[in-house]
């Protein structure tokens, strides 16, 4: 979706606000929806990805709102998309009548070794990858409505594959439950001027991770 | 608060045990963080061995220092030279290797350098304090799939003689990211 949280490339947001000795969490209901999201995970059960929700928002919601109010919103919205609860027991902040109380998957034990638990995507696939080292590709110009890791800035632009990564599942499609269709991930190589015109610095630029189906042949 | 209420129905439910989330939290503020990174930077910069290890296969040599597990999502070592400048960012939202050296600070999380990180990362860097030379190469990683780029800051001068956990004492937060360098305590006014 070409939704506001796709912001690489854009320039009015303001000075960087950077923050001395800043904690982790900046009041304790930050960390109890970090743990949340965090345990509900460990159910198995969400069968919606943790962006869609959040890039969904309109663009002033999703600027408005703080990051672990993101979170929390990304969090209801997938237990409730995914039947592990309901919107009026979400309005209502109690379950509804008779519901089963189910025993969490992740005890007090498992938790801090789950909590910092960030599994691979990546898939064994017997294909070889079509794109190689060095090769110049072309980032394909894509705008779907839904969930999508190639930012806007990038499309249409042509650049360089730096390193050839594995197969991993697709993002467009698994955080949909529509699919994993894996597929190889390459790490692609824009120039700052490829990117930004002629007034950008000659020798910098952006690597940025692309599934194959994010490019074509140069 | 609809938070409250969110918790104590997914406890009601058995969706969560709250001494899991005590244990998540606690995780969090006191077990993982910056220093973990700093104890991958000082084994490299002292072990060449394990620096072409955190290279060649990153997820795997932070594991052998306890870090994360062998399964985990790619991590992506790259190192800043006298000549290359790496800056991580994850311009669609917050991608950050967490799991190594915990949760992103809030800059990294704002708008402002999301956006101009990758359009302007000499700006973005001055603005952090960081003033590279023009001959420079700035490559600038935005994190949109599984790998997540951890960077190997380029080890000080005058620091031949400091031991692997004074060295490791030296490496702050933003640092394992490119957002600063790594410096001796007495050429900087305010450790970041």
């Amino acid at each position: 979706m070409n939704g506001i949280h796709d912001m690489g490339g854009m320039q009015d947001m303001g000075p960087i606000q950077y923050e001395k000795n800043e904690p982790v969490f900046h009041a304790p209901w930050e960390g109890r929806v970090w743990a949340m999201a965090r345990a509900v995970q460990a159910t198995r059960k969400l069968r919606i990805g943790l962006r869609p929700p959040i890039e969904s928002l309109p663009a002033v919601e999703y600027l408005r709102r703080s990051y672990y109010e993101l979170w929390l919103t990304s969090l209801i919205e997938r237990m409730v998309g995914s039947d592990l609860v309901s919107r009026s027991e979400i309005e209502s902040g109690r379950p509804g009548e008779g519901t089963a109380k189910s025993k969490p998957p992740l005890s007090a034990a498992e938790a801090p070794a789950y909590g910092l638990t960030l599994a691979s995507s990546r898939r064994n696939v017997q294909t070889a990858a079509r794109f190689q080292m060095g090769q110049q590709v072309r980032a394909r110009n894509i705008n779907p409505a839904g969930h999508t890791r190639l930012p806007r800035y990038a499309r249409g632009k042509f650049g360089t594959i730096d390193r050839i990564h594995g197969a991993y599942v697709f993002p467009d499609t698994s955080v949909y439950s529509l699919g994993d269709k894996p597929q190889y991930v390459y790490s692609v190589r824009f120039s700052a001027r490829e990117l930004w015109g002629d007034d950008a610095v000659p020798q910098d630029g952006v690597y940025i991770d692309m599934w194959d189906d994010y490019l074509e042949p140069a | 608060m609809i938070l409250t209420a969110s918790e104590s129905l997914l406890v009601e439910k058995g969706l969560v045990d709250p001494a899991a989330l005590d244990a998540i939290v606690d995780t969090f503020e006191h077990k993982v963080g910056p220093h973990n990174g700093a104890r991958v930077v000082a084994r490299a910069w002292i072990d060449a061995a394990y620096k072409q290890r955190l290279f060649a296969n990153g997820t795997v040599a932070i594991a052998e220092l306890g870090f994360c597990g062998k399964l985990d999502r790619d991590v992506r070592v790259v190192e800043n030279t006298a000549k290359v400048h790496n800056l991580v960012v994850c311009t669609l939202c917050s991608c950050y290797p967490w799991h190594v050296i915990g949760l992103p600070p809030s800059w990294y999380k704002s708008a402002a350098y999301r956006s101009r990180a990758v359009i302007d990362p000499r700006g973005v860097l001055r603005e952090l304090g960081t003033v590279l030379p023009d001959d420079v190469e700035v490559r600038v990683w935005d994190s949109t799939a599984d790998q997540l780029t951890l960077v190997l800051p380029e080890r000080p001068v005058g620091t031949e003689k400091l031991t692997e956990q004074e060295l490791a004492s030296l490496v702050t937060r933003d640092a394992l990211v490119g957002a600063a360098k790594v410096e001796l305590p007495q050429q900087t006014g305010g450790r970041r």
